[in-house]
């Protein structure tokens, strides 16, 4: 069997390749920054299943990372030692569940009240948290005790912590894409192009979007947990619509509609963030940063319409372009 | 005529919008080998006819029976899955996919398997070649791997034809396929036509009346929301009462 290497297959293997010999020759704070980063692109390629993948713009992802934190927090302390056998799935599940519960609801409607109805969902999530003592209020909830893999893989240690991070962040990935190229990936991307055409073809399209729906919110699970277990610390502000608008911001700005584009996206964000949040380069106006990222996204939005995944595209096209341009022009003046 | 040929039927069909009636009482029935055209104005109430006998509008009264069973009250998609295929005026196409993957899709319904998430989709064994043979049947076969956007028009009007083929219905719901048609691509259209309605029944709603009568083995007239007549091609063709709220106009 003849195994050829699409360019696109190419840059991901690399991107990983580079993820995985990067605590070589980087400091603890670049592993805490890129394991940091690894855990919104999983959260980033949960959203791409609903935006890029079935055409659902869901603004209330966050509701679902959140949960996902929350519960292992919450599930931990049951035990000393907890074991990511458990601990990992009982966190997807928790979110998974709730996705199931908002998807159910929300998907009866469309367009922007679909928008509206995953926000209000998500900010009510938020509150329970928020204003009630089942999650520890404002101030956040400590995780107790880290949770182990087995007997020698102990997340407490960054470099062990960072591979799994790794290894989840590849392993969804993979599922994504193995998923995006099944028939009900197919049914979903149909759903996203034209959903009349599906249903006259006899699709009965709620159920497909709502099994999409809750696959995303159990990934953004996976992510809570990855966080959760990373930082220690969960607070109401996981559930933030800012938090969900900021990953909305990560696949527009990788690109929708590509998977690896999610993984630009992520990295591109938290880059930028890490940039204007510099006082090497800004000085004072580094208290500011919200303004300088908020301007480069503008930018990036109007220059990169597709997106960072959709540059070598756009450039061959203007390249192309330009030299057709020409040609025509030299036949007309010869 | 006997009640088993009835692949399709439509009993006092009744649409309201709130004071105005789209569609009064109107009955038909398609028969399997028959081509029965819906001819009428703009406003007539054909597009409402076939969004009701689809199953995209509910009627307000009235009876739909496909294949014998009562199926008033199913959704679009159910009606698909047992067997009424559709095909609509304006080009209802996926235009991002190839011409193949546009008609595999839609052979998917099917055969949908959700489940099997670990196989690839483009290697199914079901919807693929069920795929090519519509695509064959409509005149696609050279251009399979086109992306369907690029198509001229007549093109994804066969396009249009090929997707509702390839989830293998008994009955056909034909909107104005010819729409936007030149006279060759019109020939080859009505060609498909006459050699679709062996094995289908098809409800054609058309404009281009040389055409319909061509290839329509019943007329069906429309007129505000009503039947004025139905029957054999040549008998609408000499009804003063056709001629005068319809072909006489042109």
């Amino acid at each position: 069997m003849k195994l050829t290497l699409s360019s696109k297959a190419i840059f991901v293997l690399a991107a990983f390749g580079v993820l995985a010999a990067y605590p070589l020759f980087a400091g603890k704070f670049g592993i805490d920054l890129v394991n940091k980063i690894m855990v919104f692109a999983v959260f980033a390629l949960s959203l791409e299943l609903l935006v890029g993948g079935t055409g659902l713009v869901c603004f209330g992802q966050a509701a679902f990372f959140g949960i996902g934190a929350y519960a292992t927090v919450l599930l931990s302390a049951q035990a000393d030692a907890p074991s990511v056998g458990w601990l990992l799935p009982a966190a997807t599940g928790a979110a998974a569940l709730y996705a199931l519960g908002v998807g159910a609801l929300s998907l009866r409607t469309k367009g922007v009240y679909f928008i509206m109805v995953t926000l209000a969902f998500a900010q009510m999530a938020y509150y329970v948290v928020h204003d009630t003592p089942l999650g520890g209020g404002t101030d956040g909830i400590y995780l107790t005790a880290k949770p182990v893999l087995g007997a020698f893989i102990d997340l407490n240690k960054p470099l062990v912590l960072y591979a799994f991070t790794l290894a989840t962040l590849a392993a969804v990935f993979v599922f994504l894409a193995v998923l995006s190229r099944s028939r009900f990936g197919r049914a979903l991307a149909g759903i996203r192009v034209n959903e009349q055409r599906m249903r006259a073809t006899g699709f009965s399209t709620y159920p497909y979007k709502l099994a999409a729906f809750t696959v995303s919110g159990g990934i953004a699970g996976i992510a809570g947990f990855l966080f959760a277990v990373k930082d220690g610390f969960v607070n109401p502000e996981l559930m933030s619509w800012h938090f969900s608008g900021s990953v909305l911001i990560m696949i527009i700005l990788g690109g929708i509609g590509h998977l690896r584009g999610a993984l630009v996206g992520a990295f591109a964000f938290a880059l930028l963030q890490e940039l204007f949040q510099s006082e090497a380069l800004f000085g004072s106006f580094a208290k500011h940063w919200q303004l300088g990222l908020g301007l480069a996204i503008i930018a990036s939005v109007a220059l990169l319409p597709r997106g960072l995944v959709g540059l070598p595209a756009q450039w061959k096209e203007r390249l192309v372009g330009r030299a057709s341009r020409r040609a025509e022009t030299a036949e007309v003046n010869p | 005529m006997s009640s088993a040929d009835v692949l399709l039927r439509g009993h006092e069909l009744t649409r309201r919008w709130g004071g105005l009636v789209a569609l009064n009482k109107v009955s038909l029935a398609l028969e399997r080998g028959t081509l029965h055209a819906v001819i009428g104005t703009n406003g007539a109430g054909k597009s409402t006819l076939i969004n009701i006998l689809a199953g995209e509008v509910p009627p307000s009264d009235g009876l739909v029976e496909l294949l014998g069973q009562d199926v008033t009250a199913w959704s679009q998609p159910r009606r698909a899955r047992a067997g009424l295929g559709r095909s609509y005026q304006r080009n209802t196409i996926f235009p991002t996919f190839s011409v193949l993957e546009n008609c595999r899709l839609a052979a998917q319904a099917r055969t949908p398997k959700p489940w099997h998430w670990w196989q690839s989709a483009a290697h199914c064994a079901a919807s693929v070649p069920a795929a090519e043979e519509a695509a064959t049947r409509a005149g696609l076969q050279a251009l399979l791997g086109r992306t369907a956007g690029v198509l001229s028009h007549g093109q994804k009007r066969q396009l249009e034809i090929a997707m509702c083929l390839a989830t293998a219905p008994e009955v056909l719901l034909l909107d104005e396929p010819l729409a936007g048609m030149g006279a060759e691509e019109t020939e080859r259209m009505l060609a498909l036509l006459t050699s679709l309605k062996a094995r289908h029944a098809i409800l054609l709603v058309e404009h281009d009346m040389d055409a319909v009568f061509r290839v329509a083995d019943r007329i069906t007239v429309m007129v505000n929301g009503a039947v004025i007549a139905s029957g054999a091609p040549e008998a609408i063709r000499s009804s003063a009462e056709v001629q005068a709220a319809y072909l006489g106009e042109h």
